[in-house]
């Protein structure tokens, strides 16, 4: 019988369909792997409520798992506790910089709200940048412009 | 008993769901691109905590409902929202005006229905609230910027507020439903969320320099928690309904 541990490591092959510098590992959306027989289900946490990308994330995580040959995927919505950038992985922060994306900055218990917060430029460090829009292109990103190096960028808001 | 758990969940996606439409008809049509992103990323949370509501009724209701039957498949009579989320947007002052009274609402009725006896409604709440914080800030922050602004903007700011102010009453006065809902503590008493809402609408009132003049003390419009409807409703499912009465149980 297949273990856990082979199942996380196909998940590593799910990537976040409007991020896909970060695979559904990094994005900390995984809550459990459940094996039971033949069925193996997939338990995870929604990011945001009307977050078009959850459809894409379940379905891709299926087929994954029915392409490596699995025949009975079943992947589970568990509300609560809700999903919160806190569990983004170190890795995944890191990726997302690379990728461009100035990662979360704060643990949420620290600054719910992230009043007067400061967003280092991902690509030149500076962190004399400024808040254009706290709503960006998708629900779970802010819009930033670096004052330095004069370039925009979209910041993976804390939640 | 159980039916009319399933009608206060209604009433909850359905306050979610008509909000999040009226603020996705400003997609494409925002004064700045930045407004635009963030009305439809307000609209978009909100559709997406009805579907959640939605998803559990169907849950409930079983057979072969699901989280589309409610918004496609009922008529007017059936949507339990209240009158301020289905008014026409207007201008952007009034939409403004609108979300400033229902995300402070929002926020304090969340906060508030984290409490509720019912896992599956307290676990939507509190996801919901962390989204719900943005929108309050962020309504809030139009309304002082607008009403400690130009001349015209206190202006225009002054006048949607005043104009939108007697649609706020009845999200505090519950229905038949509601108190039935309190007394099993799926929902939450209303009149302390009162309390904290005047007291968050007076802060930014003050800050923003405005003042609302009331002049038609407690009344207010009543009616939409009853499926008592303006005729605004009928045009917005019209358009929201569109497809699925054109072309029943299509699927893409
Ligand atoms: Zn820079």
């Amino acid at each position: 019988m297949v273990n856990k541990q082979e199942i996380y490591s196909l998940l590593e092959n799910v990537c976040d369909p409007e991020v896909p510098a970060l695979t559904v590992l990094d994005l900390g959306v995984i809550r459990d792997v459940i094996i039971e027989e033949d069925l193996i289900t997939v338990k995870i946490t929604p990011t945001y409520s009307g977050c078009p990308a959850m459809n894409t994330i379940s379905a891709n995580i299926k087929f994954e798992l029915l392409a490596q040959g699995f025949k009975n995927v079943k992947v589970e919505e568990v509300l609560s506790p809700s999903w919160t950038t806190d569990w983004m992985s170190d890795e995944g922060k890191r990726k997302l910089k690379e990728f461009g994306i100035a990662p979360p900055q704060y643990k949420t218990k620290d600054n719910p709200l992230e009043e007067d917060a400061i967003v280092p430029c991902p690509r030149c460090d500076s962190k004399n940048t400024k808040l254009v829009s706290q709503f960006g292109s998708t629900s779970c990103k802010a819009l930033y412009k670096c004052l330095d190096c004069l370039e925009p960028f979209d910041y993976f808001k804390c939640h | 008993m159980a039916d009319n758990k399933l009608d206060y969940i209604l009433q909850l996606a359905d306050n979610a769901l008509i909000y999040g439409h009226r603020l996705s008809e400003w997609t494409g049509h925002g004064p700045q691109l930045e407004v635009d992103m963030a009305l439809s990323n307000i609209s978009l949370d909100n559709i997406g905590a009805a579907r959640s509501f939605y998803q559990y009724a169907a849950e409930i209701e079983g057979g072969d409902k699901t989280e589309d039957s409610y918004p496609y498949l009922r008529d007017v009579r059936d949507f339990k929202n209240v009158l301020l989320v289905e008014i026409p947007n207007g201008d952007f002052a009034k939409t403004i005006a609108r979300s400033f009274y229902f995300d402070c609402f929002q926020f304090h009725f969340y906060t508030a229905l984290q409490q509720s006896s019912d896992e599956r409604i307290a676990a939507i709440a509190a996801k919901s609230i962390k989204e719900v914080t943005y929108h309050w800030r962020y309504s809030k922050g139009w309304v002082i910027k607008l009403g400690d602004g130009t001349e015209v903007s206190k202006a225009k700011m002054q006048e949607a507020l005043n104009d939108v102010w007697d649609y706020a009453g009845e999200l505090f006065a519950p229905n038949k439903l509601e108190l039935e809902m309190q007394a099993q503590r799926i929902a939450p008493d209303l009149a302390p969320i009162k309390e904290r809402w005047d007291n968050s609408i007076n802060e930014a009132l003050k800050a923003a320099t405005l003042t609302i003049t009331d002049e038609n003390g407690d009344w207010h419009h009543n009616g939409g928690k009853d499926g008592k409807h303006s005729e605004h409703l009928g045009f917005l499912l019209a358009e929201l309904q569109f497809v699925q009465r054109a072309y029943p149980n299509s699927e893409w």
